[in-house]
């Protein structure tokens, strides 16, 4: 029977849906508004320099333009071998000399293994130098090798695109090697593809995403290197070496592997001098460096020191190399490599040659480096021009600083080649006018480009307040009986279009273009106003502005302190300490709020003996020990969770935890086996507490399929994942002739587990109801309860009205036969299962999604997760002590128990191993189930290491309506509590005693008793959440726009920032999925109501 | 209520803030060297020694439980015991209660425990002077409508805000100033005595300024 009211009822429950889609969509506008003003964006000129077209005026001394071959400047060198060692730290390269006679040398695996740079340096002083090389973060591969070909400087938001590459616009070292006609060889990293598609003559690629595979790019490189150089069929050599970069990242600098690696690499280099001809230079550079853990992608003194090595059979220098190796740009390689070859210097190089490298040669030095400088500058001079005129990027009063610079200088190196030459002081001074003219065009680049759209991040930072607003006063007003359900739904909507159709319009009339994310912005605010309007002006008319701020002071207080710690450095780098500490009071807070309402114990203890007289308001429901019990639990289980803790790269005194690294790094043993009993122990606990928790409220008693399920299904996604983490902590224990067998089981296993998960999801979703109706159609009707009406129900108020009734006649029903057959006490949880079915299925839910996210993390991750859903247990419980329960409605979430929920989940996020800067994420969670890769997919493997990132933001999220529906579960206990005598008797079984009670719990019937209340504390709980992670979100932005000067941005605020981003978006997502599953199983008890009824009229 | 009674209690709580001071001056002319921040340990020992003596001579002076029945001596040994063993509970429950909140388990346990001391000779010793070793009397004290006199009343905020010091003390420890107070515990020590102090002061203040609206039970 389907009438109107029932689908009334169902439209309520949509316009819940859509609205809080609705204020997610806004805070998603406001974010991506300031993102776009906030995050660095730099515009790609597409300009090219070419041999026909000299940067200026040219002024070589010598005529040499005639020479063959020649470009800007003639070349030097006709071949060049360039190898590329990723990661390959400044101290890896660093000769290790100058030991007193007894000292022993220097242990450290990754120390002095080049011995070949060394000897060259020792024996060959002109021919060699080794540079400190300077990189510009971020330090990952793909912005270091554009940096490296086109001598720019990537921009931040290219960090996270490392997955997706993209051919590079700019102009660059390979295009010029390109248009100049020479052969380019390329043999290594297939990074190099994407970025120069069909560039090389000959390419040998690699793939480099695999970083657990150690030797497959490195073997393949060495295979062909020597005949590829000995063939002579080639003008440029480039080969990409990856394995010190992975072995950095599977096993750390500090592991005997390293030594290895680099003693390999040791002997590459070696090998290439003996190949080496005398018209070609040997360059050796590393990319980037690594941290103490072997990650990169920050800017730590570490990341960014990289090593850079030049050999020429032919000398090259004109003196010995210094004692201290020099400290230059990454990108003056470009220049200078340009120059060294006869090409033109890319169009956007902002590099600075390398002024020693010209001083060989004939002539005299230093006016051969003036040349070559003058060149530079010219060069830098014509693209600042060009990149003014097409932005208003860079700043005038700068710009026009270094133009003057400029022109002095060149009209000084003008002067000096008109005089005698000789004269090497005037020549100095011109070297470093240029010097300084360069040096200052790359630091306003540096500057610049980090400047913000001040506009649209106060755009998008208003927008999200006004968001925050919106939720705080539509949470206010959801508790109200009018709340305008219908309305709420489809005015934001129109106005949401109108917004956005009117912006496109007046855009579309003055022939501007339309950018999608302005565009989402007008339409968000075309929608907030009307309705901050009228939703201010309803509410006004109705409750005093005092009640504006409805969070209780305590609350509020921890909630401000919360805010303000983004805003400093120290806290955000510290967070992972700082949020269990605020966590910890908080419960602290909470139970001693109990305990001065008199809610904790009995009222004689509170009363002044004296007097006897006072009576406090109402009985305690708890038991003092109870709430304390869980409080101390709560705290003893944050404490432990705090044992997994991962540090920042900041604080170099920390020690992250060893447990986050994986079994496999574990040398064997019985700790090893130890440790893998203690994973599998505690996956087992985490299923046998589910299950008991489902038995004790009877939800594991009906044939129906989720049941059966989570009866046979969890065990076996539990012995799969058992079964993966034996596999892969032992794969290289194995032995060989099972090797095959290991590898297809690593693949096969965890996909299993999330098909696994996935049907689960699937059968719960189709028969959420999980009820036992043995005392179903078949029971003699001996009481008529169905007293108001005969007939079907044909209303959905009808059928409002009758579901409780049914409810306490199937209670009675079993209770009298219950009083004739006592030993079938079990059959009372057919009715009181219904009073746990919408937590039951949240809680299915939850260890369904938990159990795939477990498998992404490492093996001892399993532990935090055990104490996770233990310490939300607890939590949930002693939030629902403080709770009370209204009974006809309307329900309510207090603030507490929102934000403490929130605090939860910030801390799980650290205390499973994360920390949100991009060199901790955890990229090997990619590679579980695709052990070789992924092959040129993108959004698989972003999406396994997103789901490993945010498992805690998930889970925690689509837990939330727990928090509205356990006070509820809660009620079954309190009265046996109460009517405990202190010896406590030996309980055998739970239900029968409860069947003394004048009336049976309805629990989580209650919830259906006022359906429209329900609706509105689900709407009330969400917006609530929203609020609480919004102002996060809010203060996050805030700080980042504040402190954009501040030292620390690249490195703390922005990449908190965008954590947080993407953790508000992963929220509000699993947020709007766990309601709508709690409205999924209302539906579901709804129409289980109505076969019911039907089937007793019959 | 009578006015000459916050009197009494602010010359009392004076006497308390005399006490705290001379920890501070008075062991400089006997330690050579001595500084709050440097020699911290002794200046805790000092502060908790100064500050229990204080509060057992104004015990003894003003007797508040003088009106319940006179006892003999053996129950005035077992009580006395028995006040030693609720303290030094009191210091355990504390030390534990700040490994949970983090803490470090192993190292600096010296110092740790004497935080617990410091905190325990903020709040349970004058708990111990006021309502004896009677945990009831204690928990009725800390609920909303328990205080019965204007002392149980300034126990109450004076405890309240000790514990709030030490709360905010540890606020400080992650920032990078890399000052010497910024080390643990000494910043939540100096807040846990900061907080005394204003509590001390601000009790007697506040209690002048509701005397209106205070009503107690028994009086
Ligand atoms: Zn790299
Ligand atoms: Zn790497």
């Amino acid at each position: 029977v389907t009438d109107s009211f029932s689908c009334l009822t169902r439209m309520r429950k949509v316009s819940v849906l859509l609205f809080l889609a609705w204020v997610c969509f806004l805070f998603y506008a406001g974010i991506t508004l300031f993102t776009s003003g906030f995050l660095l964006t730099r515009l790609e000129l597409t300009n090219y320099s070419s041999c026909q077209e000299p940067p200026g005026p040219v002024f070589l001394p010598w005529g040499s333009q005639g020479k063959p071959g020649a470009c800007w400047m003639p070349s030097r060198f006709s071949r060049v071998v360039l190898t590329l060692i990723d990661a390959l730290r400044f101290d890896f390269a660093q000769p290790q000399h100058s030991h007193m006679p007894g000292e022993p040398p220097a242990s450290l695996p990754f120390l002095g293994k080049l011995g070949s740079l060394q000897r060259l340096l020792e024996t060959r002083p002109h021919h060699t130098r080794l540079y400190r090389s300077k990189v510009d973060p971020p330090t990952t591969t793909m912005q270091r090798l554009k940096a490296l070909t086109t001598g720019s400087l990537p921009t931040f938001i290219d960090a996270g695109s490392n997955f997706a590459s993209h051919a590079i616009l700019e102009d660059n070292l390979i295009k010029q090697l390109n248009s100049a006609g020479r052969r380019i060889v390329f043999m290594g990293d297939d990074t190099w593809k994407d970025l120069f598609p069909g560039a090389f003559s000959k390419a040998f690629f690699f793939s480099s995403f695999n970083v657990k595979d150690l030797h497959t790019v490195d073997s393949g490189i060495l295979e062909h290197l020597y005949p590829t150089m000995d063939s002579g069929e080639w003008d440029v050599l480039i080969a990409h070496f990856l394995g010190v970069d992975h072995c950095g990242h599977k096993h750390g600098p500090h592991h005997p592997e390293m030594a290895k690696k680099l003693s390999q690499m040791d002997q590459v280099i070696q090998g290439l001098v003996e190949h080496l001809e005398n018209d070609t230079l040997l360059v050796v550079a590393g990319d980037h460096g690594m941290t103490m853990n072997g990650d990169h992608g920050g800017d730590s003194e570490l990341e960014v020191s990289a090593a850079l090595f030049l050999y020429s059979p032919t000398a090259l220098f004109p003196g010995a190399p210094p004692e201290e190796p020099e400290v230059i740009p990454q990108v003056s390689l470009v220049p200078t490599l340009a120059l060294l070859l006869g090409l033109p210097i890319p169009f956007g190089n902002i590099g600075e040659v390398m002024a020693e490298v010209f001083s060989g040669g004939k002539d005299s030095s230093a006016l051969a480096q003036a040349s070559a400088l003058h060149l530079n500058a010219q060069q830098v001079s014509r693209f600042l021009h060009t990149y003014a005129a097409a932005t208003q990027d860079l700043e005038v009063k700068e710009l026009h600083r270094l133009q003057n610079l400029f022109s002095k200088a060149s009209a000084d190196y003008q002067r000096l080649l008109q005089s005698p030459p000789g004269t090497e002081a005037a020549l100095q001074t011109v070297i470093t006018e240029l010097q300084q003219f360069l040096r200052g065009a790359r630091a306003m680049c540096i500057e610049s480009w980090a400047r913000f759209s001040l506009v649209r991040m106060a755009g998008g930072a208003a927008l999200l307040a006004a968001t925050c607003f919106l939720c705080l006063l539509a949470s206010q007003w959801a508790a109200s009986p009018a709340f305008p359900f219908h309305s709420l739904l489809l005015t934001p909507v129109v106005w949401a279009i109108v917004g956005a159709s009117l912006y496109a319009g007046l855009l579309t009339m003055t022939r501007l273009q339309v950018e999608l994310v302005v565009l989402e912005a007008a339409a968000a605010v075309g929608s907030l106003l009307p309705f901050l309007w009228k939703a201010w002006g309803s509410w006004r008319s109705k409750r005093p502005l005092a009640a504006l701020l409805p969070i209780p002071k305590p609350v509020l207080l921890l909630l401000l302190i919360r805010l303000a710690t983004f805003f400093s450095d120290s806290f955000v780098v510290a967070e992972a300490r700082a949020t269990p500490f605020l966590l910890g009071s908080f419960i602290l807070l909470l139970v001693v709020q109990l305990h001065w309402e008199g809610q904790l114990l009995a009222p004689k203890l509170l009363t002044v003996p004296r007097l006897g007289s006072s009576t406090p308001t109402g009985p305690p429901r708890h038991s003092g020990a109870y709430a304390l019990r869980l409080g101390i639990g709560l705290l003893l289980c944050t404490r432990l969770a705090g044992l997994f803790h991962r540090c920042p790269e900041e604080t170099p005194a920390c020690h992250s935890s060893p447990w986050l690294s994986p079994l496999a790094s574990m040398v064997g043993g019985p700790a090893k086996n130890l440790w893998y009993g203690a994973c599998v122990g505690a996956l087992v606990a985490l299923l046998v507490a589910v299950r008991l928790w489902l038995r004790h409220y009877g939800n594991l008693k009906s044939p129906e399929p989720p049941v059966l399920f989570v009866r046979w299904g969890l065990p076996l996604m539990v012995l799969g994942t058992a079964a993966y983490w034996a596999l892969v902590s032992g794969a290289d224990e194995a032995p060989p002739r099972l090797r095959a067998l290991v590898a297809g089981a690593s693949v096969v296993l965890p996909r299993a587990v999330v098909g696994l998960a996935a049907a689960g999801l699937m059968l719960l979703l189709w028969k959420p109801v999980t009820v036992l109706v043995k005392a179903g159609a078949g029971t003699p009707r001996t009481r008529t309860i169905l007293t108001p009406f005969s007939g079907p129900p044909t209303s959905q108020a009808d059928l409002d009205y009758v579901v409780p009734q049914i409810y306490r006649h199937m209670q009675e029903e079993f209770r009298g036969r219950l009083e004739r057959t006592r030993s079938q006490g079990p059959l009372t949880v057919a009715a009181c299962q219904l009073g746990s079915v919408y937590s039951a299925a949240v809680v299915t839910v939850l260890t369904l999604l938990a159990f795939p996210l477990l498998l992404l993390h490492v093996e001892r991750i399993s532990l935090a997760f055990l104490l996770l859903f233990l310490q939300s247990f607890l939590l949930l419980h002693l939030l629902a002590a403080g709770m009370p329960i209204t009974t006809p409605g309307p329900f309510t979430v207090p603030w507490q128990a929102v934000s403490a929920w929130a605090l939860m989940a910030t801390q799980t996020f650290y205390s499973t191993g994360h920390q949100p800067v991009f060199p901790a994420i955890h990229w090997h969670a990619a590679f579980v189930g695709f052990p070789e890769g992924h092959g040129s997919s993108t959004w698989l493997p972003a999406l396994l290491v997103g789901a490993n990132t945010f498992a805690s933001h998930l889970l925690f999220a689509v837990g939330c309506p727990l928090l509205l529906l356990w006070p509820f579960l809660c009620e079954s206990q309190r009265p046996r509590k109460r009517r405990q005598p202190p010896g406590s008797e030996a309980e055998a079984r739970v239900w029968p005693e409860e069947e003394e009670e004048e009336e049976e719990p309805l629990m989580e019937m209650r919830l259906r008793d006022a359906p429209h209340h329900f609706n509105a504390a689900l709407l009330q709980l969400g917006l609530k959440y929203l609020f609480v992670l919004g102002v996060q979100i809010l203060a996050c932005a805030l700080a980042a726009s504040i402190l954009r000067r501040h030292l620390m941005v690249w490195k703390v605020f922005a990449p908190k920032f965008i954590f947080e981003a993407i953790g508000f978006i992963v929220s509000s997502v699993g947020l709007l999925l766990g309601i709508a599953l709690v409205m999924r199983v209302d539906g579901a008890v709804s129409s289980w109501f109505k076969k019911l009824v039907l089937a007793q009229q019959r | 209520m009578k006015e000459t009674d916050i009197k009494t209690l602010l010359y009392a709580h004076f006497l308390c803030i005399f006490s705290v001071i001379l920890s501070v001056l008075i062991p400089s002319f006997f330690v050579e060297n001595f500084s709050v921040l440097d020699t911290h340990l002794t200046w805790l020992c000092v502060c908790s020694l100064f500050v229990t003596a204080i509060n057992l001579v104004l015990y003894l002076v003003s007797k508040p439980n003088a009106s319940s029945k006179r006892s003999s001596l053996s129950h005035k040994v077992t009580r006395f015991l028995k006040c030693c063993i609720y303290f030094l509970v009191s210091c355990f429950i504390f030390h534990v209660i700040f490994v949970l909140y983090g803490a470090p388990l192993i190292e600096l346990v010296l110092e740790t425990f004497l935080f617990a001391v410091i905190l325990s000779t903020f709040t349970t010793v004058p708990c111990l002077c006021l309502l004896g070793p009677n945990l009831k009397a204690w928990l009725r004290v800390f609920s909303k409508n328990g205080v019965t006199s204007i002392w149980e009343n300034s126990l109450q905020i004076t405890t309240i805000s000790s514990f709030l010091g030490a709360w905010l003390g540890a606020f400080p420890i992650p920032l990078d100033w890399e000052r010497p107070w910024q080390v643990w515990p000494i910043s939540c020590t100096l807040g846990a005595t900061f907080g005394y102090v204003a509590g001390l002061v601000i009790s007697p203040l506040w209690i002048y300024w509701n005397r209106k609206q205070l009503t107690y039970k028994n009086n």
